[in-house]
């Protein structure tokens, strides 16, 4: 089983993001950069499925220099191997482009699955693993909670408002992780000191056949016209009172007849 | 050229969800806007007979797309036949529901169309004939206005934002030409959750618990049921094992967007914060006066929330009869 796991770092959840001057991208430095959290249940779910049929996972990564760092965490984990997308001409690229590329990548390695994160919490486009299951002309299930692999097929169940639905399909064939699917292990010492060791290609937009004029922050499709911080909400009216009871019916009382809520 | 508005909308066992309602409404804002005609589009088998739901929200055209191969949704079969109906009708602008399905669907028809999508958007404004969108970044921390590029333009819109508005208008009901095409997937089983539990993305009111509870949480339980809404969860909460992941809110749980959160003995870590902040009303209740959720609460109270909480209930149940 040859299994291919898209990955992304991303600014830790807890992170401040900041605006940078030009008002359309976020202040990059003072960030703690992490692989994004459903991709990190995406590399445990590829390991556990080659650990129990054999194969190999394959690292898909596309970021700056300093991406190299979460595909080595990923290969810390257990991973076998790497590709790492490092080209300035695909920096700022949308989901779209994003999707083309990382389509590109996987198409010149064997793969029968592959598995990403439901979404990268940065820009929360919830798009890429779509486009790149399209653009391999493969079937995708998302937000899976529990994935099954036997005899060329996948069984997953994926989670809906309100339950699940047990989808199949023909391998190859590409799903997303929610949370819920398994716990990620941690990069064992060992594995980090195996990690060094283990091969990462980096290549180009145009290793991959990709026209450069096509991605990139310049030729994105959903262009950003500015960022800004959520509006503020005035500040808070802490309900005064004797006791728990009192301060309750004080809150209740307020939804109720002044913000008309309840 | 292509021009007017088309509506994807979602229905499921021939009930429509919410958002597609908060969907055709907006369609028939922006359709008025831009100068244009506004499509609705049923997806699904044996759905001719709820088409007409959507009439009051205004739409110049309902089109249905019935086939037994449409009964539950696939990613591929619903592609197909929704690309095959843009591609031939080359609509300008594309609404859909940024519900699970929707989220799934719309990526794979972006791609399939090689369009601009702007996902899980909360506003859309029009500035001189262009559709600008607002959609959260980051679980939150930062909106962004983007514009899409190029023909079709697809925005997907977040459920429980915008607001459905009836509106009167002589409409059309139509059934479209479906070619379901090759289907990869296929769905063996259902699974629906007993009970009439409320979707944490669809409900109006959510009572969130966090490490404040101890682990228990019959009082936000007992206090979101006099409200008749839903239970939420810190992560805290949920890594501890005391709710299960679909209850959680948060950067890596669900995104949010009642009409009033409660927020129980949650500090109010950025992580929780990012999946709930655009509720349009903030209630929090924590014993310690510092925690930074009540930075983003309208009310609070400072006290101890087994006490607080149930007292709650009651006050809720008088008021609501």
């Amino acid at each position: 089983m040859e299994i291919v796991v898209l990955v992304k770092q991303v600014p830790d959840t807890e992170s401040l993001i900041e605006i940078e001057g030009d008002g359309v991208s976020i202040k990059k430095q003072d960030i703690k950069w992490v692989m994004n959290p459903y991709d990190e249940i995406a590399v445990e779910e590829a390991l556990q499925i080659r650990d129990a049929q054999g194969g190999a996972v394959t690292i898909v990564s596309m970021g700056p220099q300093k991406a190299l760092e979460t595909i080595r965490t990923a290969l810390a984990m257990g991973a076998d191997k790497g590709i790492h997308i490092n080209d300035p001409a695909a920096e700022g690229s949308d989901a779209l482009a994003t999707a083309k590329i990382l389509a590109a990548a996987v198409k010149e390695i064997p793969c029968d699955l592959i598995i990403a994160g439901h979404r990268a919490v940065d820009e929360d486009n919830y798009q890429v693993a779509a486009g790149v299951a399209e653009f391999l002309d493969i079937p995708q299930i998302s937000m899976v909670v529990k994935a099954e692999v036997l005899d060329g097929k996948i069984k997953c169940h994926r989670t809906i408002e309100g339950g699940t639905v047990l989808v199949e399909a023909a391998l190859p064939a590409l799903f997303t992780t929610q949370r819920g699917l398994n716990e990620p292990r941690y990069a064992s010492l060992p594995g980090i000191m195996k990690a060094k060791k283990k091969p990462v290609e980096v290549k180009t937009v145009a290793d991959l056949g990709v026209d450069s004029a096509t991605v990139g922050a310049a030729n994105r499709k959903v262009k950003i016209k500015a960022l800004n911080f959520p509006p503020q909400r005035q500040a808070v009216k802490i309900i005064a009172g004797e006791s728990a009871r009192e301060k309750a019916a004080e809150l209740v009382r307020v939804l109720h007849e002044e913000s008309k809520i309840i | 050229m292509a021009q007017g508005v088309f509506v994807i909308t979602e229905q499921r066992d021939g009930l429509f969800r919410k958002v597609s309602f908060e969907a055709v409404s907006e369609g028939r804002r922006i359709a008025d806007g831009l100068g244009t005609d506004l499509t609705a589009v049923v997806v699904g088998s044996g759905i001719e007979g709820i088409a007409g739901e959507l009439e009051k929200y205004g739409p110049d055209k309902i089109l249905v797309a019935d086939d037994p191969a449409l009964a539950e949704y696939t990613t591929d079969a619903y592609t197909n036949v929704i690309a095959d109906l843009i591609q031939s009708l080359d609509p300008a602008v594309i609404l859909i529901g940024a519900s699970v399905q929707g989220k799934d669907q719309s990526a794979r028809l972006a791609a399939r169309l090689d369009a601009g999508l702007a996902m899980d958007c909360t506003a859309i404004k029009l500035d001189s004939g262009k559709l600008i969108c607002t959609r959260p970044m980051f679980g939150g921390k930062i909106f962004a206005d983007v514009e899409i590029e190029g023909s079709y333009q697809i925005i997907a819109i977040r459920p429980n934002v915008m607001d459905i508005v009836e509106t009167a208008k002589d409409c059309v009901v139509e059934k479209a030409s479906v070619n379901v095409g090759e289907v990869k997937t296929s769905v063996v089983e259902k699974s629906m959750d007993t009970g009439d539990k409320i979707e944490l993305t669809e409900a109006d009111i959510i009572v969130s618990g966090g490490r404040g509870t101890a682990g228990d949480f019959a009082a936000i339980e007992q206090l979101a049921a006099a409200f008749g809404g839903a239970v939420g969860a810190s992560r805290s909460a949920v890594d501890e094992g005391w709710r299960p992941h679909s209850d959680q809110v948060g950067q890596t749980g669900k995104v949010v967007s009642p009409v009033l959160y409660v927020a129980c003995g949650i500090s109010g870590a950025i992580q929780h914060l990012a999946g709930m902040s655009t509720s349009k009303f903030i209630v929090a209740i924590n014993k310690d006066p510092e925690a930074p959720i009540f930075s983003k609460a309208d009310l609070g109270i400072v006290g101890d929330l087994a006490e607080v909480v149930p007292a709650m209930a009651e006050e809720v149940k008088k008021v609501r009869g």
